[in-house]
């Protein structure tokens, strides 16, 4: 990625809606042509960071930059540089396709050409279609063209794939990349742990209004869920005894024939496998339990994002 | 500074067009309700009957203006509920559209309307009216702009409060009608108890009909100078309030 050139400062906001505290003391800074994700569970604040990052709801206090300028000082050179998708948005039903990305069009000294993006978004044939007749994942993408449209430098997408269907939810995945592989900077929330991990080159976890912790997935998970799981089925008199003596081992688990193993450190399974190797110990199956964000999150919170 | 204006109101007529009954309802019902109680009661006019013809003449007109404008308003309050709870609002004012172009795109949408229905009901209603008598058109048509425009404002105040769509018909019916009777339209506000007079000069209603009537029966603007200056003047407070306690979501 480069040298890190923050495109997006966020210091110290809060915010509240009468006494629920909805954000507080958050800070982080979204990397030039990096994807930023916010994740936590519903309600934890998410949206209201973004939707003040966006210029779109106040905060109470703290400092935001964006692009170095004032969202809220600078609304209209914010608004023609960043593209928003607001979570839960709808439009006019019976609008039609091309009349939406025809009326964004309109409102931006640059657009982009209209009919392309649709055709680049793969709803050339919907042009004439009513908002109300889309299906989910077509709004959606409509959604993503309204926020390309101005060609913007940042583009915020919150709960893209909320309430989509697995397959159209990976052809957004794709769409997401694009948007990165043409250089803008991507600030997305989600609450979904397998789109951060495959869509986020960093994530800030947030819970309660609080930024938990902030890094790359891997970064995440090696500092959080540093063990390491192998299980393995083996008949090997031996393997239980062997095993327990890898250095970096903290657990044997046997079940009948079925071994669970856990351990620390990046070569743990690598001296599994050679422990097996030197000891001739014959196994019948052989897998690896990686932690990822979802464990994360767990350990972080103490329960599942989706509790 | 209004950009997109011009755009957005277009579309959102549009739209309104291709709302099922959005037409009927709202252009084509005042002009019916014109037409089949013309006929009526037209068709009992003996040739001494100067109170139905007086109604024909007067009334019916001015009925069917205020008619025409509390529907406007009514289906503002409406599409503004709809909006907001579909958060199309926000969605709109996440743009460089400014929040005043959105809601002007509104009301002009409600105005164009009602200068249409307004043309349509003097098209049908011209074989009612002998060719000698003089109906200031253009003047009424103004007068019947500048009540809508007012009372629109009333429309935004009740949309700003009201909880959802659901609620918005209901609610703005409850408190727009009830405004027809104490306006002076059936009964004169003259001849009311003083305590429902007292209750009708504060009704936004009462002068647009007065302004209305006035101008109708070819009075000078003059005559009604006060008339607009209390719509004016409802307008602005409307508005004020409108402004601050408005809610984009």
């Amino acid at each position: 990625m480069g040298t890190f050139r923050p495109v997006i400062h966020v210091s110290r906001i809060r915010k509240s809606y009468g006494a629920t505290v909805a954000v507080s003391e958050v800070s982080f800074d979204v990397g030039e042509g990096e994807v930023f994700g916010l994740i936590g569970p519903n309600g934890a604040g998410k949206t209201t960071t973004m939707e003040c990052v966006e210029g779109v709801r106040r905060p109470d206090a703290g400092r935001i930059s964006i692009l170095g300028l004032d969202p809220f000082r600078d609304v209209v050179q914010v608004q023609n540089r960043i593209g928003v998708q607001l979570q839960q948005a709808q439009l006019q039903k019976r609008i039609k396709v091309w009349e939406a990305v025809d009326l964004w069009a309109s409102l931006y000294p640059k657009p982009l050409d209209g009919n392309r993006l649709l055709e680049q978004l793969g709803l050339a044939d919907k042009r004439n279609a009513w908002f109300m007749t889309l299906s989910g994942g077509q709004k959606q993408r409509l959604f993503i063209a309204l926020a390309l449209i101005n060609d913007p430098e940042v583009v915020f997408l919150d709960e893209l794939t909320t309430g989509l269907d697995p397959q159209s939810r990976r052809a957004i995945w794709d769409l997401v990349r694009g948007i990165r592989d043409r250089g803008k900077t991507v600030f997305l929330t989600t609450h979904l742990m397998e789109e951060a991990e495959r869509l986020c080159d960093r994530v800030a976890i947030i819970e309660h209004g609080e930024i938990v912790d902030i890094g790359s997935p891997e970064e995440l998970v090696r500092r959080h869920c540093p063990t390491r799981t192998v299980i393995l089925a083996t008949e090997n008199a031996l393997a239980e005894e062997r095993l327990g003596a890898i250095p970096r081992v903290e657990n044997v688990i046997r079940q009948g024939s079925q071994f669970t193993i856990q351990g620390r450190g990046e070569d743990f399974v690598t001296e599994v496998i050679q422990c097996l190797s030197e000891n001739r110990i014959r196994v019948a199956d052989f897998r690896t339990v990686l932690p990822n964000l979802e464990d994360v999150f767990l350990k972080l919170t103490g329960h599942s994002i989706r509790d | 500074m209004l950009r997109g204006l011009r755009k957005l109101t277009w579309l959102e007529i549009k739209i309104f067009l291709r709302e099922p009954l959005g037409a009927f309802g709202s252009i084509l019902f005042p002009v019916l309700v014109f037409v089949v109680a013309g006929r009526f009661v037209g068709g009992l006019r003996g040739p001494g009957s100067l109170a139905a013809a007086g109604f024909l003449r007067v009334g019916l007109p001015v009925f069917v203006s205020v008619l025409i404008a509390l529907s406007a308003v009514l289906s503002l309050v409406t599409v503004i509920s709809i909006y907001r709870e579909g958060g199309i609002l926000k969605r709109l004012r996440a743009t460089p559209l400014r929040p005043q172009t959105i809601l002007a795109a509104h009301v002009l949408v409600k105005l164009a309307l009602t200068a249409l229905t307004m043309a349509l009901m003097v098209l049908a209603g011209k074989r009612y009216f002998p060719a000698h008598t003089h109906v200031p058109i253009f003047g009424f048509t103004v007068a019947l702009l500048i009540a809508t425009w007012s009372i629109l404002s009333i429309g935004f105040l009740i949309a700003s409060i009201v909880p959802t769509a659901r609620f918005a018909q209901p609610i703005g019916a409850a408190i727009l009608y009830p405004m027809i009777g104490l306006c002076g339209l059936f009964v004169p506000v003259q001849s009311l108890p003083p305590a429902l007079q007292a209750v009708a000069r504060v009704v936004p209603l009462t002068y647009a009909v007065s302004l209305l009537d006035g101008i109708w029966k070819g009075e000078a603007w003059s005559a009604h100078l006060g008339d607009v200056a209390a719509l004016v003047a409802v307008f602005a407070v409307c508005t004020a309030l409108s402004a601050k306690v408005f809610r984009w979501e």
